[in-house]
């Protein structure tokens, strides 16, 4: 038994740990019941990554019927491919094509939250993370994906961030209550932060809810049947509460008797 | 293992309610096994019935639309075109549409369609299942001399009218089918349901 | 004592002996009064295999066992085939309960001596159950086709490389190809649905058998048998039917508690059960960052990984199997259970399970990491490797050294 405990601590130890990636990530607080947060998630996604990112394993009226989407909606403001109600979230972006213009296929994104970690925290780190780096072929590069072969293409939403010496919070102070702002490279042990250099057309807490929502459903994506999934799992487990009773008794009944 | 203090109905009772609560959760434990069986998504999304926008279809052009993985072709006939089906009928081997398989009951007509000047047809040439080509120009072609439009099976050589009706001379026995399919308003084909929804 | 009040059994036992078996195995079958915690394990397991057999023929309804499609099949299974996601997650998590069950019903039979005479062969079909379970768990896991399926493959494969002479044409014959490919998936999709399971079974019911003539050891070691009552009935034990199975359905139950609150509400098992690389197709030009066995492979991974040559490595991982066979003839304790040998053993025996946990723990982590901030993950698990060998090679000498408590005529405690 303490066997069983030890291995269970163990392992519950490194449920923080994420795949691949070495920098803090910021918490996505996933909510998956928030429809209207994922409806706009849906929006954004098809506006902005569905040029180049398929998610080929969902289809469009699964989509729309976890995210209380129309068909009518969903057919004309949301498929933009064309694509038939029933059909999977494929691009049509040949490979090929592909591998010429960014060096890489851009990947099925169906997954991706899955494939990062579980959740949503590296992807809604990742999509805030793009500064300015004129060395790159996009102009941008990434503190959450080093050297990524990807552009910016929230860019006009979010404005240019940039990498360098730039006032950060260190706390509040005790009297006053304001918070304390020092330069991030006059810091006891000095680094560089993003910091925004050009306005975008999204405040940055407009630009974070935006980023919110598109992480919410992507996590949703990744796999559909999670609300469901903990729904059915209380009711499962209250049926083995309840089968528990009759079971325990009998067993009880029984061995009474024996000394 | 003496029977003193055994208590036979408390026993029963026991024994009965863990048996019917477990009877119970055996039942739940089934239905995703069974229900496993149904149709998937995929196979429902390949089986429902394909909208097809024909706002934009000109007259004497052809669209190829996909329904249950098989292509529907939908050609908007001029009226020239129409006037020359009944020509037709000494060259071909069904000409009126007597094997009733081929076609739908609203359909059973010398146009083989609900409009006369829209056709829609099974792209699946009822030789081997190759795809049909369609050539609407009314000019010799290689494979007829006296080519009045229609569409030509390029693996084995069989030609149909501009109605779906085979010729004869050609391997296939049976004209095209034509699909069950309604509209929705006037530019809407729903190729897949007989009768519109309301 | 006659049971011919039914005609019709009466018929049927005339021709196949149902009530003589029934009797055999279940209502007659005397099992020790005194079974504790530790014994529902042997059940759990055939319910988990049960389970795996189950989901897994409904899995290759849908399952496509192809290079080019195996991976969008599962995800197809999670989201276009009706229930498809719950028979895939009692799959993937029973695999792992399956592991669960089975490491702590070995560990009973090393906390209670039950592997030790006359119970040899028991040990011997339950060591050959775990070694095929084995086979049919990693197996298993190359079919979703994702990237850890064929990384992990392709490290496992290697392995046979390490054999002189032969080794890489053995593994090119293994694979079917030059690398892993979609020749290897099928061949072993064919092995985890047919072949292994057909051996797995059939090793069950030898393992059962087995059991079944000698009798079930218990948490005191002694022999039931030698105090009957004028019946022939051990004084100390009690019919399996109804006892036992009323008794091991709470067990069940309490187990399919903790199986559903992991299946329903963790179904990744935080990356152990389906690691996250696992949800990007295999990729034979990209290696993932960490290639990490499923935990229950971890300790002998870990071991692998702790001798620094290829061959020696692969040589201390066979080994580390193999000497579990041979457990039944390295133990010359005069008593079976650890409640009544020496100080060395019951000091040990804890230790061990402590180790293995570890040794499990440290193979699903990079080499290059610190054990609890404290020591290098190679350090300890060479250490750790030391122990585990030396646990058992030097047990014939400190079983037969230690001085034992008498072990009483009569089981003790017990309900």
């Amino acid at each position: 038994m303490k066997i069983v405990i030890a291995l269970f601590a163990m392992m519950a130890s490194t449920l923080a740990f994420a795949a691949g990636s070495k920098i803090p990530l910021d918490e996505h607080k996933t909510d998956l019941s928030d429809t209207a947060s994922l409806q706009r998630g849906a929006q954004t996604f098809m506006n902005y990554c569905m040029g180049c990112h398929s998610l080929e394993h969902g289809r469009y009226n699964r989509v729309a019927r976890d995210l209380d989407i129309s068909e009518e909606l969903m057919q004309e403001n949301l498929n933009f491919a064309g694509k038939r109600f029933g059909d999977l979230m494929t691009i049509a972006m040949r490979t090929e094509d592909s591998k010429k213009w960014f060096g890489a296929t851009p990947p099925d994104l169906t997954l991706v939250t899955r494939v990062r970690g579980g959740d949503g925290d590296w992807l809604y780190t990742y999509l805030r993370s793009f500064y300015e780096d004129t060395s790159r072929p996009w102009g941008v590069n990434n503190t959450a994906f080093k050297d990524v072969g990807m552009p910016h293409v929230l860019a006009d939403l979010q404005g240019v961030q940039k990498k360098g010496c730039a006032p950060v919070s260190t706390g509040y102070d005790s009297l006053t209550g304001t918070e304390i702002m020092v330069d991030s490279c006059e810091l006891e042990t000095p680094k560089e932060v993003l910091y925004l250099a050009e306005e975008g057309q999204l405040t940055p807490k407009e630009y974070d809810n935006l980023v919110y929502d598109l992480v919410n459903f992507l996590v949703y994506m990744s796999e559909p049947i999670a609300l469901e999934r903990e729904r059915l799992g209380w009711w499962v487990l209250l049926f083995l509460v309840i089968f528990l009773i009759p079971v325990y008794l009998l067993n009880k009944e029984y061995w009474k008797e024996i000394h | 293992m003496s029977q003193d203090g055994v208590n036979n109905s408390r026993r029963l009772l026991l024994l009965g309610s863990t048996a019917a609560v477990g009877a119970v959760g055996a039942g739940f434990v089934a239905v995703p096994f069974l229900a496993s069986w149904n149709p998937s998504e995929k196979a429902k999304a390949a089986g429902a019935p394909a909208k097809v926008d024909i706002s934009k279809l000109e007259p004497g052009a052809m669209l190829t639309a996909e329904w249950r993985g098989k292509p529907v072709y939908v050609v908007r006939r001029t009226e020239e075109v129409l006037g020359m089906l009944e020509g037709l009928n000494g060259r071909l081997k069904d000409p009126a549409n007597d094997n009733k398989a081929q076609q739908p009951t609203y359909a059973d007509n010398l146009q083989r369609s609900r409009q006369p000047e829209l056709l829609v047809l099974l792209g699946v040439c009822t030789h081997l299942g190759c795809a049909p080509k369609f050539y609407a120009e009314v000019k010799p072609e290689p494979f007829d001399a006296d080519w009045k439009g229609g569409f030509f099976c390029p693996c084995h050589g069989s030609r149909f009218d501009m109605s779906g009706r085979v010729y004869s001379g050609s391997p296939a026995a049976d004209n095209l089918i034509v699909p069950p399919y309604s509209f929705e308003g006037d530019n809407v084909l729903v190729i897949g349901i007989d009768e519109e929804t309301a | 004592m006659s049971q011919q009040k039914n005609p019709i059994m009466g018929w049927i036992d005339d021709r196949l002996p149902v009530t003589v078996t029934y009797e055999k195995h279940m209502s007659k079958y005397y099992a020790p009064k005194n079974f504790n915690f530790w014994y529902f394990f042997g059940v759990l397991s055939m319910i988990m295999l049960v389970n795996q057999i189950l989901t897994g023929i409904w899995l290759t309804m849908n399952f496509t066992p192809s290079a080019d499609a195996a991976f969008a099949s599962v995800e197809y299974i999670m989201r276009d085939v009706e229930w498809g996601w719950l028979l895939r997650y009692m799959h993937s998590t029973g695999a792992t309960f399956f592991f669960i069950a089975i490491y702590l019903h070995m560990f009973r039979a090393v906390l209670y001596g039950s592997y030790q005479k006359p119970r040899e062969l028991i040990w011997l079909f339950g060591m050959g159950i775990y070694l095929a379970l084995m086979a049919e768990a990693f197996m298993g896991y190359v079919l979703p086709w994702g990237q850890m399926s064929y990384w992990g493959a392709q490290v496992i494969i290697s392995l046979f490389g390490a054999i002189p002479v032969i080794g890489d044409d053995l593994t090119t014959w293994i694979r079917g190809d030059f690398l892993i490919s979609g020749a290897t998936l099928n061949r072993f999709f064919a092995l985890h649905v047919i072949a292994v399971p057909l051996v797995i079974v059939a090793l069950v019911v030898l393992h059962l058998l087995a059991l079944h003539e000698v009798g079930s050891n218990n948490p005191d070691g002694v022999d039931i048998k030698k105090h009957k009552d004028e019946n022939g009935v051990p004084l100390d034990g009690v019919p399996f039917h109804p006892f036992y199975t009323v008794h091991d359905m709470v067990g069940i139950v309490v187990f399919l508690m903790i199986f559903c609150s992991v299946m329903f509400f963790f179904p990744m098992g935080g990356g152990f059960m389906l690691e996250y690389a696992n949800f990007e197709p295999a990729n034979g030009l990209k290696t993932p960052e960490h290639i990490a066995p499923v935990w229950y492979f971890g300790a002998f991974y870990t071991i692998l990984r702790a001798i620094p040559d290829k061959l020696l490595g692969v040589i201390a991982m066979g080994a580390a199997i193999a000497i579990l066979f041979v457990l039944p003839w390295l133990d010359k304790s005069p008593v079976k259970s650890i409640r009544y040998k020496g100080m060395i053993s019951k000091t040990l025996i804890p230790i061990f399970g402590v180790v293995f946990a570890i040794l499990t723990w440290l193979g699903t982590q990079p080499s290059d990491g610190y054990f609890l901030g404290l020591i290098n993950n190679t350090t300890l698990a060479q250490w750790l490797t030391a122990f585990y060998f030396g646990y058992f090679l030097l047990m014939p000498f400190y079983t037969r050294m230690e001085k034992t408590k008498p072990v009483p005529e009569r089981v003790t405690g017990g309900h």
